[in-house]
């Protein structure tokens, strides 16, 4: 049989203030594939609410996919997924939202800004 | 609910928002400026690689007269003369201001702009930012012409998902937070759209996430019309195989212009002359017909191992391709490519929708208060976009609609959002909600069929048969599928919601491209029907759409042409 490779990604999901907790995906694997593209396929594929940010998908252009991988602060979309499997979370110095999405926002682009003070 | 209030509302923040914002902000206007990504970061703007076309004549004597010539031909017959005379006639003003802002277009020894030759121009008329930088340096100057403007708040992470209308006349509109899922009412004296285009509705796209046609969908749903929703534009030879990461797909559009490089099928022969374009080398075959060639090769079974056809540099020298291209190279090395050592695949790529909302020359739709900018206008680019307008586009488009948008409020009467306006919306959204909900693909896993729908049916080439059956689905995708979709009722950033209201907007649009598509019986520019090869006459003409009762209208309508005379090309002093 040919059955086409997978590999694993666990994601340490949750919001700010509640038990962080890791959850586990099989994803297909192919050689040179980002994390990104594992992501976007467990979204499209198993679990649409799984949260993070990104925009340009693959030109490492909007710097908007900045998360943490395997412990090292990284793109998901120029990071490697690789056979052995990877964790991946959220940026530890920035505000968490949910699952993989910190608050990235700068503080002068937001509407009530003002209000926040 | 909250409520906020400005004179102008601009929806997207890519670079025709921006440069709208700024033109309402110096003509006296307050903005708002939303983009449901990041400021600046979204959109395609941030994409570009390379080529800003305008005739400023630094490389070589050029008169916008020509550059105009130039898009009317790649138009194929259906370009608005006034839009595409605006575009070409202002491109050179904005790119020279967008100097002032400190771009830094590449340079020459001499201190002239850098001008490159590409497909469709007749002389070296697009300007740059090395390396392969344009986007992000545009994005960034604009950025900061945005933040120094006290006019302009900026809102990050604000999705706007419908203008309001109140006796025919926009007068804001609603949207929800991305974080907190909070409902706010928006008051504005004018609603700039700037959002983008639609290719992301294609399995194989160079689209940021967001260029779904949303802005297209809000515009029909608000009462204006649509225009040459069939014409999507395929770049031929888009990123295919080795897998690369941190690259635009677009990426070998610059390569080809300094270097030319072959073309070449799975046998690795040269192929484009079979099909009328010369190759040898030398980057000039038209978009349309480069994408046409590779789909064709590929069909009689001579394509590169997967699916596509070879690109080559393997014949220029190291050196030539370090002085070229610098830091791309060494990019290139961590992906393990070595152009001289191996060829890379490409393929047809969905790239740029020519269609989109109609306007006249202030930017402005039959709504009154309502108005479009960037890639979400229809009309100056016909059946097929010449390379290198789209940015300038952006910029000449943007700048108009902020300044008559602004002209137009500051003596208008205000209405005002009511919560009535966003209940119908909210209370369907709010039937969607679900507590406990096991987990699923959703309205992610519907776009993921959708861009397969669209990329095999509504695609590069085209049947009737195809595209009916393409129709039909999106049509059942609107009242079934999307209609017993479940979202988890949890914030903050419910992801699912966000999709959800994205979809309900991609389905409207791709509907709208699907429809046109199907009523066009002949092969145009972009529109390239394998059972009706040839363009006819009678159809040089635009089909206009509208929303009547919740459902699509079409209509024929005479291409608006206008006066003008090729002028003598000029050397700009400098």
């Amino acid at each position: 049989m040919n059955k086409k490779k997978q590999t694993v990604v666990k994601i340490v999901r949750g919001v700010a203030d509640e038990e962080p907790y890791e959850e586990e995906f099989e994803v297909p694997y192919e050689s040179g594939a980002s994390i990104l593209d594992a992501l976007t396929w467990i979204r499209s594929h198993k679990d649409s609410s799984v949260a993070f940010r990104y925009s340009c998908v693959n030109a490492n252009a909007c710097k908007e996919c900045m998360i943490v991988v395997d412990g090292k602060v990284t793109y998901a979309c120029t990071a490697r997924l690789n056979e052995n499997g990877v964790t991946v979370g959220p940026l530890k110095n920035k505000r968490l939202i949910r699952d993989l999405v910190t608050d990235i926002v700068p503080p002068k682009e937001r509407l009530f800004s003002i209000d926040q003070t | 609910m909250i409520r906020v209030s400005t004179d102008i509302l601009v929806v997207g923040a890519g670079g025709a928002g921006m440069y709208a914002a700024v033109s309402a902000a110096r003509a006296g206007a307050n903005v708002i400026l939303a983009d449901k990504s990041l400021i600046s970061r979204g959109g395609a703007t941030i994409m570009a690689q390379m080529t800003v076309a305008a005739a400023v004549g630094q490389h070589e004597p050029d008169h916008w007269t020509h550059h105009l010539s130039d898009t009317l031909e790649a138009g194929h017959g259906l370009c608005n003369e006034k839009l595409a005379k605006i575009l070409c006639e202002e491109a050179p003003l904005r790119i020279m201001e967008m100097e002032d802002w400190k771009v830094g277009w590449a340079r020459e020894i001499n201190g002239r702009m850098c001008q490159v030759m590409a497909p469709g121009h007749k002389v070296h008329r697009c300007v740059y930012a090395d390396f392969l930088n344009t986007g992000p340096a545009v994005a960034r100057a604009l950025r900061g012409e945005v933040a120094q403007n006290d006019r302009i708040s900026r809102a990050s992470g604000l999705n706007v998902v419908d203008v309001v209308v109140h006796d025919g006349r926009a007068v804001g509109a609603i949207a929800i937070d991305v974080e907190s899922s909070e409902v706010i009412l928006i008051d504005a004296g004018a609603v700039i759209l700037a959002a983008g285009g639609l290719t992301r509705l294609y399995r194989r796209n160079s689209a940021s996430v967001n260029m779904v046609g949303e802005a297209y969908s809000m515009a029909l749903r608000a009462g204006a019309e649509l225009i040459d929703m069939e014409f999507v534009q395929f770049f031929p030879i888009g990123h295919l195989a080795p897998r690369m990461v941190g690259m635009d797909p677009i990426m070998w559009d610059p390569f080809r212009y300094k270097l030319g490089g072959r073309l070449l099928n799975g046998n690795f022969e040269e192929f484009i002359q079979n099909y009328g374009g010369t190759d040898e080398g030398v980057y000039t075959a038209r978009r349309d017909l480069a994408s046409y060639a590779i789909y064709k090769e590929k069909e009689a079974g001579r394509a590169s191992p997967h699916g596509g056809a070879w690109l080559s540099f393997q014949h220029i020298p190291e050196e030539t391709l370090k002085e070229a291209f610098g830091p791309v190279i060494k990019s290139l090395a961590k992906n393990n490519i070595d152009l001289t050592k191996q060829s890379v695949e490409v393929s047809p790529i969905a790239h740029y929708h020519m269609g989109g909302i109609r306007v006249d020359e202030k930017m402005k739709t039959r709504v009154p208060g309502l108005y479009a900018a960037g890639e979400a206008v229809g009309g100056a680019n016909g059946a097929t976009r010449l390379s290198g307008n789209a940015i300038p586009e952006a910029f000449v488009f943007g700048e108009r609609a902020g300044r008559y948008a602004a002209a137009e409020v500051i003596k208008a009467d205000r209405g005002e959002v009511t919560e009535k306006d966003a209940k119908m919306l909210l209370d369907e959204v709010h039937s969607h909600l679900k507590n406990n909900l096991s987990p699923s693909s959703g309205a992610a896993g519907l776009m993921h069929e959708l861009q397969g729908v669209m990329e095999n049916h509504i695609g590069l080439i085209r049947t009737g048969p195809k595209m009916e059956k393409g129709l039909s689905r999106i049509r059942e995708m609107i009242v079934d599928d999307l209609a017993h979709i479940q979202i988890p009722d949890k914030g903050p950033f419910n992801q699912a919601m966000q999709d959800w209201l994205e979809m309900r907007n991609a389905l409207q649009c791709a509907e709208a491209v699907a429809l046109a598509a199907t009523n066009r019986p002949e092969s145009r520019g972009a529109h390239q029907r394998e059972d009706i090869p040839n363009a006819n006459p009678d159809l040089e003409k635009n089909q206009v759409l509208r929303l009547n009762n919740g459902s699509l209208q079409t209509k024929w309508a005479n291409v608006v042409k206008t006066n003008w005379k090729l002028e003598e090309k000029v050397l700009a002093e400098v």
